[in-house]
C-alpha cells in the first residue's frame, strides 16, 4: 500500500519537481549572467565561469531569482515577521484571502440562483445565458479598475470592490455547471416525479438538487481558484495598498523580483490549499450521498 | 358507458405525434376495458403503441382523439389523485438514496407521517423479499433486486393500479422467471389491477388473465385473449397443452397484425 503510494503518487511528483529545479537553475545562470558580466566590464575586470555562477545565484535584483532566494524571502516575510506587520506576507495573503472568500461566496450564491432561474424559466433560459457568456469575454483587467473607481466614487472601498471582481469571475463556472447539473436527471426520474404528482419544489429538492451535487463541486473548484485571481487583479489598480496583488505591483515598481516571486508562490500555495479544501468537501458530500467508491 | 368495476376504460382512443416527417399514428381506435383485479398484458412488436397506451393511462402522454377514463376520472385527475404506481423498464432508483429511502420517496412526497413511512417500508421490503437490504444503496444490489425495489416503491402508496412497462426486459431469463413467479404471488396477495407491457409471449401468457395483442403502423389492438389458466400458476404450467394453446393464439394474433411487406 505505502510502497505503491510512493511509486504511483510521490515518485512522479518528485521527478517533475526535480526536472523543474534543474531547468530553473540553468535559466538562473543564463538570465543573470549578463548583469554579472556588465558589472565586471564596468569595473574593468573579467570573471571566470567559476566566479560567475555563484554570483548569478546571489544578486539582489536578479532577472530570475534562484529558488533558495525565494524560499529565504518567504521565510523572512512569513515566519520571521509578526503577522500584523505590513511587511508580512501572511498579512497580505489574509487581505487577499478575505476578498477571495467573500467573492467566492457571493459568486456561488449568484451562480446557483441564476442556474435555478434558467432551469425553471424558459424566458430566463433564452435571455440570460447569452449575457452570462458575454460577461466572460470582457477582459477582467479592463473592467476591474472601472469597478474600483466607480464604487470608490460612491463611497464603497476596501474589501467589497475586490470581492465583487471575484464574484464577477466565479459566478460563471457555477452557473454553467449548475444548469447542466440541475438538468442532468434522467427523463425517467422526472417522469417518476410526475407520476407522484410531485410539486416542482419537491422535484427540485428531492431530485434536481442532489443530482447536481457532483457538477456543483466541480464548478466550485474552478470558481475558488478564479476568485483568487479576481481578488489579486482587484488589488492592482487600488494603488498597491495591501494584499498579494499589491505586493506584486510594488515589487514590479521597485524591481524587487524576489518579492514578486515570493508573492506568486504564496498565491499558488493559497490556491492549492483552497482547491484542496473544496475537493475534500466534494469527497465528503459524495461519500455521505452513498456514491459508489 | 363505463361499468362500475372498470378501472381503465378506453373508447376509440387515438394518439398522433406530429413529427418533422409528418404525423405518426401511435394509437388508433383503441377500445378496451380493464376490470378491477385484472392482470392485463400488452404484447406486440416495437412501435405498436403498447408503451404509449400505458403512458396515456399514466398521463405522461395526452391522447388526441377518443376518450379514456381511469376509475371514472380523466388521466390527469387520476394522476393528481395518485391512482397508480408506475414501474419503468429500468429500475430508476435514486442512486443517492438507500433502498428504504427510495421506497420512502413517494411517501415523503405524498406527506405520510414518519411512523407510517417506517411501517410501510418494512411491509414493502418484506413483500418483495428484500428485508435486510433496506440500508443498501442501489449499486450494491443486483439488477433483479433493483427492479424488485422499484416495484416495492410503486406499491408503497395506496394505488390500486400498477402500470409496468417491460419491467423485466433487461434481465436474464432465469431471474425473469423467478420474478414472474413472485409478481404473480404479489398480485394474488395485494389484489391490485396490473397493466403489464412485454415483448415476450411466454411471459404474457404466464402472467395474464387477459392478453391484449397489438400491431404497429398504425398502433392498434388486434386481439384480446381471455386466459383460461387458473389463478394459481406454478412455473410448470408453461408445459401444459392449455398454456401452449394460448401462446399459439397470441403468436397467430401477432402474425396477423404484422404485415412483413411494409
Amino acid at each position: 500500500m505505502t510502497a505503491s503510494l510512493l511509486r504511483d503518487r510521490i515518485l512522479p511528483v518528485l521527478t517533475v519537481i526535480a526536472a523543474i529545479l534543474v531547468i530553473w537553475h540553468v535559466f538562473v545562470i543564463y538570465l543573470n549572467a549578463p548583469f554579472v558580466r556588465d558589472q565586471a566590464a564596468r569595473a574593468g575586470t573579467t570573471v571566470t565561469l567559476g566566479e560567475l555562477i555563484p554570483q548569478t545565484f546571489s544578486q539582489e535584483r536578479p532577472i530570475l531569482p534562484a529558488p533558495h532566494q525565494i524560499i529565504a524571502e518567504l521565510w523572512d516575510t512569513t515566519v520571521a515577521k509578526p503577522v500584523t506587520s505590513k511587511r508580512s506576507l501572511v498579512y497580505h495573503a489574509w487581505i487577499t484571502l478575505s476578498a477571495t472568500l467573500m467573492g467566492f461566496g457571493m459568486g456561488t450564491v449568484l451562480g446557483i440562483a441564476l442556474a435555478v432561474g434558467i432551469v425553471h424559466n424558459r424566458a430566463m433560459d433564452k435571455s440570460l445565458m447569452p449575457w452570462v457568456i458575454a460577461s466572460q469575454t470582457i477582459p477582467i483587467l479592463a473592467v476591474a479598475p472601472m469597478i474600483i473607481v466607480v464604487l470608490n466614487s460612491i463611497g464603497i472601498s476596501g474589501l467589497l470592490p475586490k470581492a465583487l471582481i471575484s464574484t464577477y469571475l466565479s459566478f460563471f463556472p457555477v452557473v454553467v455547471g449548475m444548469v447542466k447539473g440541475l438538468r442532468s436527471p434522467d427523463t425517467l426520474l422526472i417522469d417518476l416525479m410526475h407520476t407522484y404528482n410531485a410539486s416542482s419544489t419537491q422535484t427540485f429538492w428531492k431530485l434536481r438538487w442532489p443530482a447536481a451535487m457532483p457538477y456543483l463541486f466541480t464548478s466550485l473548484k474552478v470558481a475558488i481558484a478564479i476568485s483568487l485571481v479576481g481578488a489579486i487583479v482587484g488589488e492592482l489598480p487600488t494603488g498597491a495598498v495591501a494584499g498579494l496583488g499589491a505586493r506584486l505591483l510594488s515589487g514590479s515598481y521597485y524591481g524587487q523580483t524576489i518579492q514578486i516571486w515570493a508573492a506568486l508562490f504564496m498565491a499558488a500555495a493559497l490556491a492549492a490549499v483552497l482547491v484542496s479544501i473544496v475537493g475534500a468537501a466534494h469527497g465528503l458530500v459524495l461519500k455521505r450521498m452513498g456514491v459508489k467508491p | 358507458m363505463t361499468s362500475a368495476a372498470s378501472v381503465v376504460s378506453a373508447r376509440d382512443l387515438g394518439l398522433t405525434f406530429d413529427t418533422n416527417d409528418g404525423p405518426v399514428h401511435a394509437l388508433t381506435g383503441v377500445n378496451l376495458d380493464i376490470r378491477k383485479g385484472d392482470f392485463v398484458s400488452f404484447i406486440g412488436p416495437s412501435g405498436c403503441g403498447k408503451t404509449t397506451f400505458l403512458r396515456v393511462i399514466a398521463d405522461l402522454e395526452k391522447h388526441t382523439t377518443g376518450s379514456i377514463e381511469i376509475n371514472g376520472m380523466t388521466p390527469e385527475n387520476a394522476r393528481l389523485a395518485r391512482a397508480y404506481g408506475y414501474v419503468f423498464q429500468a429500475a430508476a432508483l435514486y442512486p443517492w438514496r438507500t433502498i428504504e429511502k427510495n421506497i420512502a420517496l413517494p411517501l415523503e412526497i405524498m406527506g405520510y407521517s414518519a411512523d407510517e413511512q417506517k411501517t410501510r417500508i418494512a411491509e414493502m421490503l418484506d413483500l418483495v423479499n428484500l428485508s435486510g437490504f433496506g440500508k443498501k444503496y442501489p449499486w450494491q444490489l443486483s439488477g433483479g433486486m433493483q427492479q424488485r425495489a422499484s416495484i416495492a416503491r410503486a406499491l408503497a402508496f395506496d394505488a390500486d393500479l400498477l402500470l409496468m412497462d417491460e419491467p423485466f426486459g433487461a434481465l436474464d431469463e432465469i431471474v425473469r422467471d423467478h420474478l414472474n413467479e413472485q409478481l404473480l404471488k404479489l398480485w394474488d396477495k395485494t389484489n391490485k389491477t396490473i397493466c403489464f407491457v412485454t415483448h415476450s409471449i411466454p411471459e404474457a401468457v404466464y402472467l395474464s388473465t387477459r392478453i391484449v395483442v397489438m400491431s404497429p403502423r398504425p398502433g392498434r389492438v388486434t386481439d384480446v385473449i381471455e386466459s383460461t389458466l387458473p389463478r394459481e400458476r406454478p412455473l410448470e404450467i408453461r408445459d401444459t397443452p392449455e398454456f401452449l394453446e394460448i401462446a399459439h393464439r397470441v403468436r397467430e394474433g401477432l402474425k396477423a397484425g404484422h404485415s412483413y411487406e411494409e
